[in-house]
């Protein structure tokens, strides 16, 4: 395949492919932390993001798509949760990165700890 | 004699935007000290880079509209640089610049490390911020190679520490 090609399947990656499309929308993140305190049905996310009911209902479909979101229903109400472990993979991309600050982080720690027993022997 | 920090592995990376990763860590040390292994190049190659790389290049013309440039060597020859300007320095509390991955021309990033000095320890926050979604995901993502990739070899270097003698060749034959 060709590289131009390749980047075309990517721009048009839909929202639903994976966790990593699911979040690119910063809406969809905060629908996530709103959830991250607790189960909530539809109308609880529309007033604490201030967004309109049927946008919350569509960036629930997206995030329930990847398993981010888990729903069950309670009487007449639906209740949606977080489901942390479908974050795994946004988790663990964002970890090699800390990874390698942490290496550099850490030399530059030992290094202070060497320049203050010199200046303070 | 190796001196092991009790903060060892303590940094966070946080996405505070779709543009910007963000990178906090305490110090045991003044400001002052901090900013001075960040900035002063004798000092910064002792820590900057990484196990399996030599920093072979360490310019720092530290004034607004001074340039820097860090070169890479790693232990097979390959180089990586990064370069940039530095606009705004405000010792030892803010240093801000920008920043060139030179395999990346295109990407330029703007650096802003602040240091924040309470009893003795300073908080260090260093925000990395694109110009695009795009770009910031392509620096996460090299940063999960490589870091990825130190894992693995310090997997490789126990898994041929624990083989027999003999055997030794086929995985460390390099080192």
């Amino acid at each position: 395949m060709l590289i131009s090609e390749y980047d075309g399947r990517v721009a048009r990656a839909a929202t639903t492919t994976d966790a990593f499309n699911a979040i690119a929308e910063s809406s969809r993140r905060d629908i996530l932390v709103a959830l991250a305190g607790g189960e909530a049905a539809v109308g609880e996310i529309v007033d604490r993001l201030r967004l309109s009911q049927p946008q919350v209902s569509k960036h629930l479909g997206v995030l329930r798509a990847v398993d981010l979101v888990r729903c069950r229903t309670v009487g007449r109400h639906r209740l949606y949760r977080l489901n942390g472990a479908a974050l795994r993979p946004v988790h663990d991309w964002i970890r090699g990165f800390e990874t390698l600050w942490n290496e550099r982080l850490d030399r530059l720690d030992d290094l202070l700890i060497e320049l203050q027993q010199e200046e303070n022997p | 004699m190796t001196i092991t920090g009790t903060r060892h592995g303590s940094a966070v990376v946080t996405l505070p935007s779709d543009r910007e990763i963000g990178i906090t860590r305490v110090f045991d040390a003044p400001a002052e000290l901090v900013f001075r292994a960040w900035t002063t190049p004798d000092l910064v190659r002792q820590w900057w880079g990484w196990e399996s790389s030599t920093l072979v290049v360490c310019d720092i013309d530290l004034r607004v509209g001074g340039g820097w440039r860090y070169v890479t060597r790693e232990a097979d020859g390959t180089e990586h640089g990064w370069h940039g300007t530095y606009l705004e320095i405000d010792r030892p509390g803010r240093l801000v610049s920008t920043e060139v991955y030179e395999g990346y021309p295109d990407g330029e990033a703007r650096n802003t490390m602040t240091l924040t000095e309470r009893d003795g320890t300073t908080v260090m926050a260093v925000t990395v911020l694109h110009s695009s979604r795009e770009n910031r995901d392509g620096h996460l993502s090299s940063g999960m190679e490589s870091g990825m990739q130190h894992s693995l070899d310090r997997f490789e270097d126990l898994l041929v520490a624990r083989q027999a003698p003999a055997d030794r060749g086929a995985v460390g034959g390099a080192a």
